[in-house]
């Protein structure tokens, strides 16, 4: 839910990851913390198990600058992708400005990106709002792996309304910047 | 069009702090935040908090949220009230109107009760304004928010992005 603050000169916007479990939103979103220089992000919070998956989200707030006296932040989750944890995604989802989808090129994952995107569907309506409503783009991740499938078969089973998509290795950063930066800029364009 | 869910204007936002103010000085309390139920930060006033605020108001947002699906759980609407006691710091919070939440940390020169009490004194005052701004966001909004979030500040932001995200 996107906030302009005109006292304390602020517009805060949020932006969430999702996608099916072990899919690499917490990567993604570790990336980003590795590589921006500290002045422009704050703590990167992760509420994870001991075996470091995500219980409820990871969250890192991002500072993009100072524009005509205002500084925008963007708040970037990750939501859990275990099935059994869809409460939790659905309280992430509330007031969302953004969403990532990381999907899993593996070929075996491609039920596990079904189901995910249809709960994605089932939780934003739950708060009313229509996928087609907020800015959405796709990252086929893991493409270096041996058993991924095609681009072309991703887009056609998980994208047939060809939103943006891009492939990425999150673990060595590729496409983790080319995905947020598209995602930040349609959400700047729908509150512009 | 300006399509931002919600704006916070500069007499609102003085309006929430005057309460604020009042409200720790009533209580003998610390820090008081108020914060979207999305997780971000609205207003800090009293004692400026060591630690990270943004992510403070993230998870004070998830805990309020989290509670409340514990509540809807057990057959309650909702919890309006949460309240967390430490050692040396404790918090309190509150639901205000429209998806607001007001926490208050407050040590031992002070009493849960006494806290209680002054909240919800604070708790009325503070959603009389968050109504009346929404109610206002009804037909300023869009007039207001163009003034800032145009096509000067459009670009501007872009290159701010392509400058921090470039490889």
């Amino acid at each position: 839910m996107s906030l302009i603050n005109y006292s304390s000169r602020e517009i805060n916007c949020k932006i969430v990851y999702y996608g099916p479990g072990l899919g690499g939103k917490t990567t993604n979103i570790q990336y980003v913390y590795d590589k921006l220089n500290p002045e422009t992000k704050g703590k990167l919070v992760t509420l994870a198990t001991e075996m470091d998956r995500t219980l409820f989200f990871d969250f890192l707030p991002l500072e993009l600058g100072t524009v005509k006296g205002f500084k925008t932040r963007f708040h970037l989750y990750t939501v859990p992708g275990q099935v059994y944890y869809n409460a939790s995604r659905k309280l992430i989802l509330r007031g969302v400005d953004g969403v990532v989808f990381v999907a899993d090129s593996d070929e075996c994952r491609i039920d596990a990106n079904i189901e995910a995107l249809y709960n994605l569907h089932e939780n934003l309506n739950e708060h009313g709002i229509e996928l087609g409503d907020v800015p959405f783009v796709i990252q086929w991740n893991k493409r270096d792996m041996p058993s991924a499938l095609p681009v072309e078969e991703l887009e056609h089973e998980l994208n047939p309304d060809g939103h943006k998509s891009f492939e990425a290795v999150a673990v060595k950063g590729e496409g983790v910047f080319d995905t947020l930066k598209c995602v930040s800029k349609e959400v700047l364009h729908k509150l512009s | 069009m300006v399509k931002a869910d919600w704006s916070i204007y500069e007499e609102d936002y003085w309006a929430i702090n005057s309460v604020l103010e009042d409200l720790l000085k009533s209580s003998n309390s610390g820090s008081g935040l108020l914060i979207d139920r999305t997780g971000q930060l609205i207003t800090n006033v009293g004692t400026p908090p060591d630690f990270d605020v943004v992510a403070f108001a993230s998870l004070c947002a998830a805990d309020f949220e989290a509670n409340n699906q514990l509540a809807q759980l057990i057959g309650e609407k909702d919890f309006s009230t949460l309240y967390h006691q430490g050692i040396d710091q404790s918090m309190y919070l509150a639901r205000i109107a429209r998806d607001v939440i007001l926490v208050v940390l407050f040590d031992k020169s002070t009493t849960l009760g006494l806290v209680r009490l002054r909240v919800k004194r604070a708790v009325e005052e503070l959603s009389a304004i968050v109504e009346r701004l929404f109610e206002k966001l009804e037909y300023r909004n869009e007039e207001y928010d163009r003034s800032v979030v145009d096509e000067e500040f459009t670009d501007g932001i872009e290159s701010e992005i392509d400058k921090l995200f470039a490889d």
